[in-house]
């Protein structure tokens, strides 16, 4: 059983704004019975140009009409600027969460707001230079591009989770991976060089920094594995320690020393820490 | 709340007489079955009479049956255990509306080399045999066909299979988890070699299942261990199951005459009030040769897991075969198998009943679900749709 949270449970038994507006200012449709579910939406604007109205109809499981529901709450009186920045994730929000297999109801109502909004400006709703990747729920490039731009997406079973893209036959997952790499490749260019700004401590703060570091972050994780630490030294930038328990003759102490232990000095402490094992 | 629990052919109610049967095995007489002293002796001889009712139950021999952990171990050890006997045939044939059990299992050999062939199966979710004949070679290790569908009922020509089979020499499999205990099953007179069940589909406990290999069948052990089960299938004894599936197997040959007059009757309202108060409804699988506890529906232009959620808010608890149940975004394998149209696919429950269900439960259902179903319409865009088509007509 899906573990829905109670606002969903809500929206699904009592859901809100169900139907068609007559004479509409705009209409947006996505998905078919082919794929599962669909969505219908449409708004009417009143004379400031907000949303005044918002209904929607839906074919689809449990989280697909409580999206839907929750995507006219949201929308209603907002200005079609201000609806048009609404991502998949405000209507999550909204609803305290979707199971990760079931996000891609809340890009469903994402998507269908786009189209309602394009069709009140007269837009061709025909998407521009797409090719489609996965032909089982016929979804395009575009579309996987945005979904992992927007929810920040790592792997292929999480492209599938927001987009459906894969969910079937399972032929364009290369495909769907290459996507992946390329844009996570841009979205780390595009994000700009964050140096944690960490503050110029005295020696006796730094003593006291690595100290509670090694408490809290070090050592009860060796400690799980039967291993333990103690802290030697400290000279300079360097930290002297002992490897005691089974980490005193594990063959991968080294690996555990520079990985481990001194990325996480670096991380919470001082970027040019270095720590070095004493033997007895 | 009440509990309607029509969802018989995922899980059953463990019977009282069989939990009770159990309890001394776990507090007194704990013994194990291989021990040379009398206190594991006294165990020993009832593990053997829960084997030969189970052989009862099958008709079969004693000492044709090994205990297993579950019905999917037992295929995974029929299958692994025959191919493993045959190293130089490397062909399996198989359907394409088997349980996880054997589909993902044959899938799983595809990738390792073999040949695998799956039936197809037509709209009614029935087997072509000529398909059969014409797919088996010289190098055809193992054929492994389900006894019945668990989504649609469907029962599978088996004997007619072995026939074709036995003919060619070569060994067959039959997965009768959803078979037995709802159709007779006499493995002396058939031409079936291995044969898998699971106690939890027959008011056993989950976590004990029998795998039937007749007198003569090549066989390697997939659980390499112990001498237990005849060294068919290391691993201590799981005793207190063992007596548990005994009693339900003694039960379930009594309740066999019910299974296909009462339950069944029961079905055949369900399905038939249901036909008759929801317009736009469709029976998926050949009605003639099902299951007498099973009835899948498709209810178009409505999905599947809102049905689902919406009977559960009053109790009553069923399956579909729809995609957004099961965590896939498909529908189920065995109704895209069988062609059934995506405005029914996707709307598809799944009603299996047992001995303990009654007639106010169906009523109770038929009250509740066409409202259910209408309300689900009057949300999808669909309905209308199809309302305005049908209306221009």
């Amino acid at each position: 059983m899906w573990d829905y949270t109670e606002k969903v449970k809500d929206h699904f038994l009592n859901p809100r704004n169900v139907g068609e507006i007559e004479n509409p200012d705009g209409v947006g449709e996505v998905g078919s019975l082919a794929c599962g579910d669909a969505l219908r939406l449409s708004f009417k604007l009143d004379e400031k140009k907000r949303i005044k109205d918002a209904k929607f109809k839906t074919f689809g499981c449990a989280s697909a009409i409580a999206s839907s529901s929750a995507l006219t709450e949201i929308i209603k009186g907002m200005t079609l600027e201000e609806a048009g920045k609404v991502t998949n994730q405000d209507i999550a929000n909204y609803l305290g969460g979707l199971p990760e297999e079931k996000m891609h109801c809340s890009v469903m109502g994402r998507e269908a707001l786009e189209a309602a909004i394009a069709n009140y400006r007269g837009e061709k709703v025909v998407k521009e230079d797409f090719e489609i990747v996965c032909k089982c729920f016929g979804v395009t490039d575009n579309e996987i591009i945005k979904a992992i731009r927007e929810n920040d997406l790592k792997t292929v079973e999480q492209v599938t989770y927001y987009t459906k893209a894969g969910g079937g036959c399972g032929q364009c997952h290369p495909k769907i991976e290459a996507i992946i790499e390329k844009v996570r490749k841009e979205m780390e260019k595009e994000k700009p060089p964050v140096k944690p700004e960490k503050r110029k401590l005295t020696n006796i703060q730094k003593i006291k920094l690595i100290e509670e570091t090694l408490g809290r972050e070090i050592i009860p994780a060796l400690k799980a594995d039967g291993g333990d630490l103690d802290l030697v030294d400290i000279e300079g930038n360097k930290v002297l320690v002992a490897l005691r328990g089974k980490c005193s003759f594990c063959p991968s102490s080294e690996f555990t020393l520079k990985q481990y232990v001194e990325s996480k000095l670096r991380e919470f402490v001082s970027d040019d820490i270095e720590v070095e094992e004493v033997r007895p | 709340m009440k509990t309607v629990y029509v969802d018989n052919n995922a899980t059953t109610k463990v019977a009282p007489e069989v939990l009770e049967e159990m309890l001394p095995f776990f507090s007194e007489y704990y013994g194990n079955p291989s021990s040379m002293h009398f206190f594991g002796g006294q165990v020993q001889k009832k593990v053997n009479e829960a084997r030969e009712k189970v052989a009862d139950f099958l008709g079969a021999e004693s000492s044709e049956i090994v205990f297993t952990s579950c019905g999917t171990e037992s295929d995974n050890a029929a299958i692994l255990g025959t191919l493993d006997s045959y190293p130089e045939k490397r062909h399996l044939i198989t359907t394409r509306v088997e349980h996880p059990a054997v589909g993902n299992l044959s899938t799983y050999l595809g990738r390792k080399g073999y040949r695998v062939t799956e039936l197809s199966v037509d709209r009614e979710g029935r087997l072509d045999l000529d398909e059969l004949r014409e797919s088996i070679t010289d190098e055809t290790t193992l054929v492994t066909i389900m006894y019945a569908n668990n989504e649609t009922g469907v029962i599978f020509p088996v004997e007619e299979i072995g026939e074709i089979l036995k003919a060619r020499g070569i060994p067959f499999h039959t997965d009768a988890v959803q078979a037995a205990g709802k159709i007779p099953l006499h493995l002396k007179k058939s031409t079936v070699d291995m044969l898998s069940i699971s106690g939890h589909k027959l008011h056993a406990p989950k976590g004990i299942g029998v795998l039937y290999i007749r007198k003569g069948t090549k066989f390697s052990p997939f659980l390499i261990g112990g001498h237990q089960e005849k060294g068919r299938r290391g691993g201590t004894e799981n005793v207190p199951y063992i007596i548990g599936l005994g009693k339900a197997c003694e039960l379930a040959k009594k309740n066999l005459e019910e299974e296909n007059t009462r339950v069944k009757a029961l079905r055949d309202y369900l399905e038939s009030k249901l036909l008759e108060k929801i317009p736009n409804t469709l029976v998926n699988g050949d009605r003639k040769n099902r299951l007498p506890n099973t009835v899948s529906v498709s209810f178009e232009y409505v999905e599947g897991e809102s049905i689902l959620l919406l009977l559960s808010d009053l109790g009553i608890c069923a399956s579909s075969g729809s995609a957004c149940t099961s965590g896939s975004l498909e529908p189920s394998h065995v109704l895209r198998a069988m062609g059934v149209p995506f405005t029914a696919a996707h709307g598809s429950i799944r009603f299996s009943l047992s001995v303990y269900n009654t007639k106010e439960e169906m009523d109770y259902i038929i009250e509740h679900l066409p409202p259910i179903i209408q309300r689900l319409r009057d949300i999808s865009p669909f309905w209308k749709d199809y309302l305005k088509a049908q209306g221009k007509k």
